[in-house]
């Protein structure tokens, strides 16, 4: 009974279902909530599942295949190519770096052999792509200066795996002998022929991806059913990840080029479309993995080794990082956070250690620890980055700007616009200010981005519009307008708050993302509130009418009442809205309120309700006259 | 009892009008008298018909206050004219809302007076070009008054702003608080005639 697959989903989705919103409602990432979600139904503590939780790993690796499918198929030639410098240079670096520090240190310290040590430094130099992209999309970075430095580096590690998996044969002597081990078709071969055999197939991934599999996509597009679609999809990845395993390597890895190679098809979106819902949820049972996964029985019996080691390479890692980042520049509290942020070692990391298993080329108990030390450094990555964000950051960021600021707040006239949240909605408004002659203040949290408006003279304040010290710095107190524009909408929001509590005499025009983000924006007493969408969204409308026929000034005069209506609209739901007693879920309240919506559309006069250039009723009287 | 004055007011680049700016600061400051400035109101041209009804019918005299663009009005004015008198409300069988009102132009124009006459740069006067506002006011029941002129801004000094923009006022003055002889009217090219013989 407990080993049906149905009791085995039934625990993992409970425990994903619980463990997930709990770490999400204490401002944790949801990382972290499956990890321990892992952990808790793990071997260890409640022995829900798996033997070690490795068979489960097998089938949850999936979810980093599909990522790395993915990644990929976001990672057109021009892309690569644009980005070379960065990719190459700052992956380069933190590789070798990372290798040759952890190799030094592990020789000096551990007496291992040196091929030993070589593939542990080479398994720990690689970071979680999963954890780390995971955790960049959750925090909102993916455009900001870490964001694309960490993508680089991380899309390095993992072209690097290709290397790394052929040389490995290459190393192995024969002096290891471990037992029982699965096996695959090639590993018995001499070395001289697996990596030929390594590359060969790598190879047929590519030429297969070119010239087999993009036909068969376009005739499976042409049944046009959407599920054959989705089925061819998932074959592929799984069919790559197969035969890759046949090999012995890495199936992510065959994915990733499989992806890389169906970039620029035009199956592109549709693929990432139908790959992505199974990724997000493999990736999920990926993390339950590596928590279940921890081997404590192994911790246990050499606790201080573990931890010792597990924090000096963190360690190592962390400086090195940081060290790469200074080299290219980066503000200290970004690179901060990319040293933090890449810091763990991932899942590549299993896999190495894994295929050296399988090669004789690392005793197992010793892989086995390893595994565990990749585990906890992959469960610590995200308190790292809380105690970055809560304890260091803000020492850093602010020491290190305000000592700048001083000088240009003293002697500069201030502005009477200040503009909050620089992103593609603020930049834009930026922009047709300055060039009408306005000038705005401007306060971002990107410090990169920082840097370069300031380069092009814009005046811009680095950091958190929420702190009251930015807001009087900005010239809050004699400014005339002040709009608020951050991409977050929660932050937006305080922010609109605090300006209202401390700046009562400002002007406010607040962007809000939908119309639950309109709605409090109302009931903290807004009236200019922008949702981001709507006017793009009834441009288009208008666009579509046009097409199917309506004459272009009649169509766009239905946009200007419709927008006119449903800005009353939303003026009126803010304050109906709260007549409800019971405070629903806010997807169901979104759904309920379209549904109001719809239904008033029936009876507002959208159409006509004027009868200007129309000679029907003229007519009419002309011909009763008669 | 005053009269209740609302004055229309369409000029697409009003920061650069001299004339007008001095016209519309001249405005005497009273509870009767409504300023709509309709570019203001109205950039996109979505005029909202309901209120602009709404205010007309809450007041006595109406004034077109713009300036003359290739003899006739601005685009924005013309629109309000096309949307707002509907048929039915304010003309037709049952069309009385603006019966009996008076409609007053207000207008500047760049050249001189004496560019409008039959032998002129313009060849004609200023009430022949007006001739369709004042035919929309007559099939709308509405009194349409001489138009109030501001010749020759193009060449006019501070002085001939300030002028002006007095008599703009005073004549507004004299709308609130006097009655508008309407049988005197076909006797004046201009309002501003009108007003200069009560002026003295």
């Amino acid at each position: 009974m407990e080993d049906s697959l149905l009791f085995q989903a039934i625990i993992y989705l409970l425990a994903a279902v619980i463990c997930v919103p709990i770490a999400k409602k204490l401002g944790l990432s949801s990382i972290l909530g499956y990890l321990f979600a892992g952990i808790i139904i793990g071997p260890h503590v409640l022995g829900l599942i798996g033997q070690e939780g490795q068979d489960i790993m097998h089938f949850a690796e999936f979810g980093v295949v599909m990522m790395l499918f993915l990644i990929g198929l976001e990672l057109d030639p021009y892309k690569f190519w644009r980005m070379r410098r960065v990719i190459v240079g700052m992956g380069m670096l933190q590789l070798l770096g990372t290798v040759a520090v952890l190799f030094i240190a592990c020789s000096i310290v551990l007496r291992w052999e040196w091929q030993v040590t070589l593939v542990i430094s080479l398994a720990l130099t690689l970071s979680s792509t999963a954890i780390v992209m995971q955790t960049i999309k959750e925090k909102g970075l993916t455009k900001t200066s870490m964001g694309r430095s960490s993508f680089a580096v991380l899309l390095f590690q993992d072209i690097a795996v290709i290397p790394i998996l052929a040389i490995l044969p290459l190393l192995a002597d024969g002096s290891i002998n471990n037992k029982d081990i699965s096996e695959s078709i090639i590993s018995h071969m001499p070395a001289w022929v697996q990596t030929p055999i390594v590359f060969g197939t790598i190879g047929i991934v590519y030429l297969g991806g070119k010239y087999l599999i993009i036909p068969l996509l376009h005739i499976v597009a042409k049944t046009r059913l959407q599920e054959l679609f989705t089925a061819s999809a998932l074959l592929l990845v799984m069919g790559v990840s197969f035969m890759m395993q046949l090999v012995g390597l890495s199936p992510a890895l065959g994915a990733f080029i499989a992806g890389m190679v169906l970039a620029n098809s035009e199956f592109r979106h549709e693929l990432e479309g139908d790959i992505a819902p199974f990724k997000g949820l493999l990736l999920g049972l990926f993390f339950i993995g590596v928590g279940a996964s921890i081997n404590f029985t192994l911790i246990l019996a050499d606790p201080a080794f573990i931890i010792i080691f597990s924090t000096i390479f963190n360690s190592i890692k962390f400086f090195v990082l940081l060290a790469v980042g200074r080299i290219y520049k980066k503000s200290s509290d970004q690179n901060l956070l990319f040293s933090f942020a890449l810091s763990q070692a991932g899942e590549f990391g299993f896999v190495i250690l894994g295929f050296a298993v399988q090669l004789n080329l690392i005793p197992s108990v010793l892989s086995s620890q390893m595994m565990a030390v990749i585990a906890i450094s992959m469960v610590g990555t995200p308190f790292l980055l809380l105690i970055n964000e809560k304890w260091i950051d803000p020492f850093f960021g602010v020491k290190e700007r305000q000592s700048k600021k001083k000088y240009d707040t003293i002697d500069e006239e201030q502005n009477d616009v200040v503009i909050a949240g620089f992103g593609n909605f603020g930049s834009t408004i930026g922009r047709l200010l300055k060039a009408n002659g306005i000038p705005a203040t401007v306060l971002d949290m990107d410090s990169d981005r920082v840097d370069s408006l300031r380069k092009m003279g814009f005046k811009v304040y680095y950091g958190d519009a929420l702190r009251l010290e930015l807001l009087k710095a900005a010239g809050c107190e004699h400014a005339k307008v002040f709009i608020a524009a951050i991409d977050n909408p929660q932050a937006n929001l305080k922010v609109v708050e605090m300006v209202k509590k401390h700046y009562p005499h400002l002007k406010i025009f607040a962007r809000a993302r939908n119309r639950n983000n309109a709605f409090e924006l109302v009931d903290i007493g807004v009236k200019d509130f922008y949702r981001e969408n709507l006017y793009s969204a009834v441009h288009l409308g208008v666009d579509a009418l046009v097409e199917m026929g309506q004459r272009r000034y009649t169509a766009t005069r239905q946009g200007q009442r419709f927008i006119r209506y449903d800005e009353e609209a939303t003026l009126r739901l803010a304050e109906k809205r709260h007549d409800k007693k019971a405070l629903l879920m806010s997807t169901m309240e979104e759904i309920e309120i379209q549904e109001q919506l719809i239904r008033e559309d029936l009876y507002a006069q959208l159409s006509a309700n004027d009868h200007a250039w129309e000679s029907a009723d003229l007519k009419k009287e002309q011909e009763e006259r008669l | 009892m005053p009269y209740k004055i609302l004055i229309l007011f369409a000029h697409p680049l009003f920061e650069e009008s001299n004339a007008n700016k001095v016209m519309v600061d001249n405005i005497p400051d009273s509870p009767n008298i409504t300023f709509h400035d309709l570019y203001q109101e109205y950039p996109d041209f979505d005029i909202d018909i309901k209120r602009e009804q709404e205010l007309l019918v809450l007041h006595d005299i109406v004034v077109w206050h713009h300036p003359m663009y290739w003899y006739s009005c601005p685009p924005l004015l013309k629109q309000w004219i096309d949307l707002v008198l509907e048929h039915g409300w304010a003309y037709g069988r049952q069309g009385t809302a603006l019966k009996g009102k008076l409609l007053l132009q207000a207008l500047s124009t760049g050249g001189k007076q004496e560019n409008y006459c039959a032998t002129g740069a313009d060849r004609f006067t200023i009430p022949q070009l007006m001739e369709p506002f004042c035919q929309t006011a007559k099939v709308c029941n509405m009194n349409y008054l001489p138009p109030f002129v501001v010749h020759g801004t193009h060449s006019m000094d501070e002085d001939g702003y300030r002028q002006n923009g007095e008599l703009y006022g005073q004549m507004l003055h004299y709308l609130e608080n006097r009655e508008v002889e309407l049988s005197e009217m076909s006797n004046y090219k201009y309002f501003n005639d009108y007003i200069a013989t009560k002026m003295t």
